[in-house]
């Protein structure tokens, strides 16, 4: 058995661990990986630099606390942008765990704002966090008609209709455009149901596992902008120049991926010599 | 300052329960275990009352129940009792002899969803779709010149041989058996493309832990050095799975013996 087949048969904890020890040393080395922004992403952030102060846009945050890694950094980022733009913003989540996760970020983002350039944002008047409503489908087509139909009040139960924000919003035509970020399969309602049947103005974030599935979407028009996980949320922080989260694991995941190609390369050329041994079949 | 402590100690939580969780890239443990139960009953327990407080207080008992007084429940929206009995109808699935009952609440919901879905679906992801594969492909300098042009054609030509592949009516040899190798080889691509997603996806949430590791020991030490403790609490915890497994060598070794 020469180095190769007996790395092809190497306990898995030992990937694990080496994953595990490059990760690490990545993080600790000080260098930069270079970016090139993709024009899926640019166009997300030029439709957020072509809005006027006082338009209005809705973010939908149907993440989990399982994809923030990937997800945190594309909300962190448009709505850092929209607010520095003054543009307003309606939130909703239409993922179960996602109330939690819009309400970090809507609260994060006001704090940061508010130290970082000196704006004091106002709840209900700069930005309205309507909450969470089951049946991602029928409440993406009721807010159709009128967000009052799914969301006759906000998450923190004020009614809708006393908020200063929300005077005048009716539905999507009132809005330029809906943010998506997503870890869900919610995604497909909101292609379907808001782009299909009102023509919504759609971009989406989602995490790197569904981001290839999407692409042809964005072929067709049917999304302007699409933020494929870690390196879309990284190209995002580099466009709106506020080095992040995600920009950080780019340089990590450059290492993470050398050391599972080389595993893959190993594990390769140890199947082939086996397999010309006759050891597998 | 007690917010700071506060903040500290529900981070220390979460570091811990994060080490707990990755042990389990070792070796199953009771570490894991108990993580693994404490996430399930936190997660059903907090989905529960989000829907309870989102879902069913807002859209039903708000709007048939107008609480004032407390007898007057038919003061509100009294007609929405009936998709309320279509929902209580949907536990009759648990019982063997009533089980039929739960049909009707399932019929209308696919009813309603098939209603609007079944349209929307064709139009958006058969009709869109076909439409703007096939365009002709455009080699202007508007639309991305040379190379936007090459890459509509491929767009084409993957599509079609993808197609053919799954299409058994005619044997894959000869010319067949090509343009079935060009359809394999483009959806290799597509899966290697997914793969490729999916291994940054999963490495983005290990990435993640290590940052809010890292975070979490820069709080607690005065000036920073997260990375220096980083590494002294991955040691540790190499340490403590190496000890964990030796007390379980030291148990097992009686009974052999037995």
């Amino acid at each position: 058995m020469n180095i190769f087949e007996k790395l092809s048969k190497l306990d898995r904890r030992w990937v694990f661990l080496i994953l595990a020890v490059v990760v690490i040393i990545a993080l600790l080395v000080d260098f930069k990986t270079p970016l090139r922004i993709n024009k899926e992403v640019q166009s997300v952030y030029d439709f957020m630099e072509a809005l006027e102060p006082g338009d209005y846009i809705q973010m939908s945050i149907d993440y989990d606390p399982g994809t923030i890694a990937e997800m945190h950094p594309m909300t962190y980022a448009i709505l850092e942008q929209a607010f520095k733009k003054d543009v307003k913003v309606i939130i909703t989540a239409l993922s179960i765990n996602g109330p939690g996760m819009a309400e970090k970020a809507m609260l994060d983002i006001m704090d940061s704002v508010r130290i970082l350039y000196g704006k004091e944002l106002v709840y209900g008047e700069d930005v309205a966090f309507l909450g969470y409503k089951p049946y991602p489908g029928i409440v993406i087509l009721s807010m159709g008609q009128n967000y009052r139909i799914s969301f006759p009040q906000d998450y923190y139960g004020t009614p809708v209709d006393d908020l200063p924000i929300m005077k005048g919003i009716i539905n999507y035509d009132d809005v330029k455009g809906v943010i998506l970020i997503t870890g869900t399969s919610g995604v497909d309602f909101w292609i379907s149901y808001a782009n299909g049947r009102y023509d919504v103005e759609l971009a989406v974030g989602l995490t790197g596992v569904m981001a290839a599935d999407y692409y042809q979407y964005l072929r067709s028009g049917q999304i302007f902008g699409l933020m494929g996980g870690m390196l879309g949320a990284a190209e995002y922080e580099l466009l709106v120049k506020k080095p992040g989260p995600a920009m950080e694991a780019m340089k990590v995941q450059v290492w993470a991926h050398i050391v599972i190609i080389v595993f893959i390369i190993i594990g390769n050329i140890g199947y082939f010599i086996s397999r010309r041994k006759g050891g597998v079949s | 300052m007690e917010s700071e402590w506060r903040i500290f100690l529900w981070t220390t939580l979460s570091v811990g329960l994060t080490l707990s969780v990755f042990s389990f890239l070792y070796k199953d443990n009771p570490f894991y275990r108990f993580t693994e139960s404490l996430y399930v009953g936190i997660a059903t327990g907090y989905m529960t009352i989000i829907l309870w407080y989102t879902g069913l207080l807002p859209t039903l008992i708000d709007r048939i129940w107008i609480g004032q007084p407390w007898w007057q429940f038919w003061g509100g929206k009294w007609w929405y009792i009936f998709p309320g009995i279509l929902g209580l109808m949907m536990w009759f699935r648990f019982s063997k002899k009533k089980a039929w009952l739960s049909r009707y609440p399932i019929a209308f919901y696919i009813g309603i969803s098939m209603g609007a879905a079944i349209p929307l679906e064709m139009k958006n992801r058969v009709n869109e779709q076909l439409f703007n594969t096939f365009i002709s492909p455009d080699f202007s300098a508007m639309a991305g010149g040379f190379w936007n042009g090459i890459s509509e054609i491929i767009i084409i030509i993957g599509v079609l041989t993808g197609l053919f592949y799954f299409f058994f009516s005619v044997p894959h040899k000869g010319v067949f058996g090509t343009v079935a190798k060009v359809g394999i080889y483009t959806l290799m691509i597509g899966f290697g493309a997914s793969f490729g997603y999916t291994v940054m996806g999963r490495i983005s949430l290990f990435i993640q832990r290590v940052q809010t590791i890292r975070d979490w020991a820069s709080t607690g030490i005065e000036g920073g050095g997260g990375m220096s403790a980083i590494v002294w609490i991955f040691v540790l915890f190499i340490v403590l799975l190496v000890l964990i497994e030796m007390i379980r060598h030291m148990r097992k070794k009686p009974t052999e013996a037995v």
